[in-house]
């Protein structure tokens, strides 16, 4: 054994020592494996909670109680003018046609029950009804079995939120209505059916009638501004620092701006869009154009950088190929670096799309929080996102809207779901081509 | 057994040492052999590159001829692909990189200031070491070169100047069938017969060739220096190597580099036989390098 502190062991004893050890590393390896499996599991059950919370709360959201309701439709009392114009239409009484054919249903008389009666069906029935009959004259003079929404405390109480056995003062439906409602459902004229008002509906103060329509129309818009601008502009600073521009210290600098700009919390941006475009140039609030450059900014530096990385993976033995044969620098790179770059470059961009989708702080700023009843027809008209729908929503007191709020949450998480697969293919497309 | 095989790396670790510690200004300023050839098309004269601080290469003078195959030996670091790479400015590419002398190609020197490096190198094509078809297919990367240059009149024209160079490349009998697959998919030696079908297609004066064949199989080997042979009757080829075989077998004339400077240059046969110069001795016998 002396031997051994000499210099190098004997090939026999290496050996012997080798397979010692041996033991011991493998049981490293093993605990490193374990330590990784453990690490994912934990990853996956926290991932496995947070969907098992938004669905259960969420799956709900996208259904809600309606009542169905033979209507007499009077054309007297709908179409004062007899012109089937919008403006006869809004003069006349629809909500006295619901209503009168709901007391029919139940036999109401008297005015306290009316009004116990009256409250059931949701203020979003007589827009219904006038829709209905503005876009199908025929009806007109004939008995239909119409659905309506029903309001969102029947809608809480019928789903047990509302207690019964609470005191009649405490609860927001008195005890008539249960005993309409109770009437109704004998009958089979409640039906738990899928919401159309959550998709097709905009931003209202009626949580049975809220819906994300106009959030969504305004997240697409919002978005198209913000990669419509981030994504030429990034992908050309990226091409320009990395392949054109002299390394020099304003490039330095430049580069060490970028890299920073990544950092900044995404409220200031919001602060600078407040500023610079509403402040200085005097553009109106709350409008998606606004969103989406201040959103472009935010994500211009993770466009730049993933780009830049995906420039530099570029082989140089490709750009030496091109080069060999005689191709100027502005060949070489949009015909073999940019085509292979291209898939990180895409890369970067679905990531900074995705950050911008679910970003609410810089929007908030620039007054794109606004209720807004209206859907955005362009770029320039107010609107609201998705992420802020969902921040107002859960801001409200009305019980239906926490149903709603994760409903929403799942519609957000499902675009972005949807962006990144869209994204992925095309990706996927671009490398197969090469 | 293993003791003495030590012993023998050692030696040579110092004898390189020693080699390395020659102070430049004792090697001789002159290379040995004839530089010049009759009716050169490319002539460098004085050529120097440093890289930063750096000197890569001094006082290299050297004429290519018409027609020739010519190779450039030498132990690595000798600055044999620094000076091949001047030949057609693809130094450029290197920030650091500062070229003086003098290179002309057909009388025009190469490096005057309105030079314009996109029809010089497309008259000086380049083979590098690893085979780097681009990622397209076949057809493509032949016809690239003919495209961005506007060679083809037309389509059917194009597609005759990928088969003709394909053939010459002695590739066409084997993708002729499969031109639209992937160049990557290839073979190491197919691609890199492919790169030389490319360069061919732009139909250039000199192929430079960086050794082209470390990267490949003997039989691959074989088979790119019985097409540089082929070649040699249309074109001018230059190649970098590190095998002393190929460059006896492939070359007219042969070129020694030594740290930076041209040390002998001559026909192949004389200088593998009977070298002139001592260090030129030491290398081809492989005492050093």
């Amino acid at each position: 054994m002396n031997d051994t502190a000499k210099g190098l062991v004997s090939p026999k004893i290496a050996t012997e020592r080798v397979a010692a050890s041996m033991a011991k590393r493998k049981k490293r390896e093993r605990n490193f494996q374990r330590l990784g499996r453990s690490a994912i599991a934990v990853a996956l059950a926290f991932l496995i909670v947070l969907f098992v919370s938004i669905f259960a709360k969420g799956i709900p959201g996208f259904f809600q109680y309606y009542v169905e309701i033979g209507v007499e439709i009077d054309r007297e009392k709908l179409d004062p003018t007899g012109d089937l114009t919008l403006q006869s239409l809004y003069a006349g009484d629809a909500r006295g046609v619901i209503r009168s054919s709901l007391y029919a249903e139940l036999d109401v008389e008297g005015r306290s029950d009316k009004r116990a009666a009256g409250k059931l069906i949701s203020q979003g029935a007589e827009q219904r009804l006038r829709k209905l009959v503005y876009d199908d004259p025929s009806l007109m003079g004939t008995k239909q079995t119409l659905r309506f929404a029903l309001d969102d405390d029947v809608d809480s109480f019928l789903r047990g939120f509302i207690k019964r056995e609470t005191p009649e003062k405490d609860r927001r439906i008195n005890d008539k209505m249960i005993d309409y409602i109770d009437r109704l459902q004998a009958e089979g004229k409640i039906v738990y059916a899928f919401s159309d008002y959550l998709i097709f509906g905009s931003a209202s103060r009626n949580p049975e009638m809220a819906g994300i329509y106009g959030a969504f129309i305004g997240s697409i818009l919002t978005l198209t501004v913000c990669l419509l601008i981030a994504f030429p502009i990034g992908v050309a600073t990226a091409i320009y620092l990395e392949e054109i521009a002299p390394k020099n210290r304003i490039t330095e600098i430049i580069e060490i701006n970028i890299n920073n700009l990544a950092a900044v919390p995404s409220v200031v941006f919001g602060i600078l869009g407040l500023a610079v475009f509403i402040g200085i140039f005097g553009m109106p609030r709350s409008i998606p154009l606004i969103g989406g450059v201040v959103l472009a900014l935010m994500t211009l530096p993770t466009i730049i950088i993933s780009s830049r990385a995906a420039i530099r993976a570029v082989p140089p033995s490709v750009r030496e190929a091109a080069l060999g044969v005689g191709a100027s620098q502005m060949q070489t790179i949009f015909h073999h670096v940019i085509p292979l770059a291209m898939p990180g470059m895409l890369t970067g961009t679905i990531i900074g799309m995705a950050q911008a989708l679910g970003e609410t702080a810089p929007l908030l700023m620039i007054g794109m929080v606004a209720f807004i009843v209206d859907v955005p027809g362009s770029v320039t008209d107010p609107g609201t996102v998705l992420p802020v729908q969902i921040f107002m929503w859960a801001d409200f007191a009305e019980r239906m809207f926490v149903q709603k709020t994760s409903a929403a949450i799942i519609i957000l998480l499902a675009f972005l779901i949807t962006m990144n697969a869209a994204a992925i293919m095309i990706r996927k497309k671009l490398e197969r081509r090469w | 057994m293993i003791m003495e095989h030590r012993k023998m790396i050692d030696d040579r670790k110092i004898k390189t040492a020693e080699m390395a510690n020659i102070d430049l200004t004792e090697l001789p300023n002159v290379t040995v052999g004839d530089i010049s050839v009759e009716n050169p098309r490319m002539t460098a004269r004085q050529v120097q590159v440093n890289y930063g601080d750096k000197s890569a290469i001094q006082d290299v003078s050297l004429d290519i001829g018409s027609c020739e195959v010519i190779s450039f030996i030498g132990p690595s670091g000798c600055g044999k692909s620094t000076f091949l790479r001047c030949l057609n400015r693809m130094n450029d590419t290197i920030k650091s990189c500062r070229v003086s002398g003098d290179i002309r190609l057909n009388g025009d020197d190469i490096y005057a200031p309105d030079v314009d490096v996109v029809p010089l190198r497309a008259r000086v094509g380049m083979v590098f070491q690893k085979p780097n078809p681009f990622p397209k297919s076949i057809f493509d990367n032949v016809a690239y070169g003919p495209k961005i240059h506007g060679l083809a009149d037309n389509r059917e024209h194009l597609r005759q100047i990928v088969q003709e160079s394909l053939e010459r490349a002695g590739l066409w009998s084997e993708v002729h069938n499969r031109l639209d697959d992937p160049g990557t998919g290839l073979s190491g030696g197919q691609q890199q017969r492919l790169c030389i079908a490319r360069a061919i297609a732009v139909s250039p004066e000199i192929i430079l060739m960086d050794e082209p064949c470390s990267a490949l199989d003997p039989i691959a080997t074989a088979r790119i220096e019985q097409l540089i042979h082929e070649l040699s009757s249309e074109y001018s080829i230059v190649i970098v190597t590190h095998s002393l075989q190929q460059a006896a077998r492939v070359s007219k004339r042969t070129a020694y580099f030594h740290l930076g400077r041209l040390i002998e240059v001559g026909l192949t046969d004389k200088l593998f036989i009977k070298p002139q110069h001592e260090m030129t001795n030491n290398y081809i016998t492989g005492r050093f390098g």
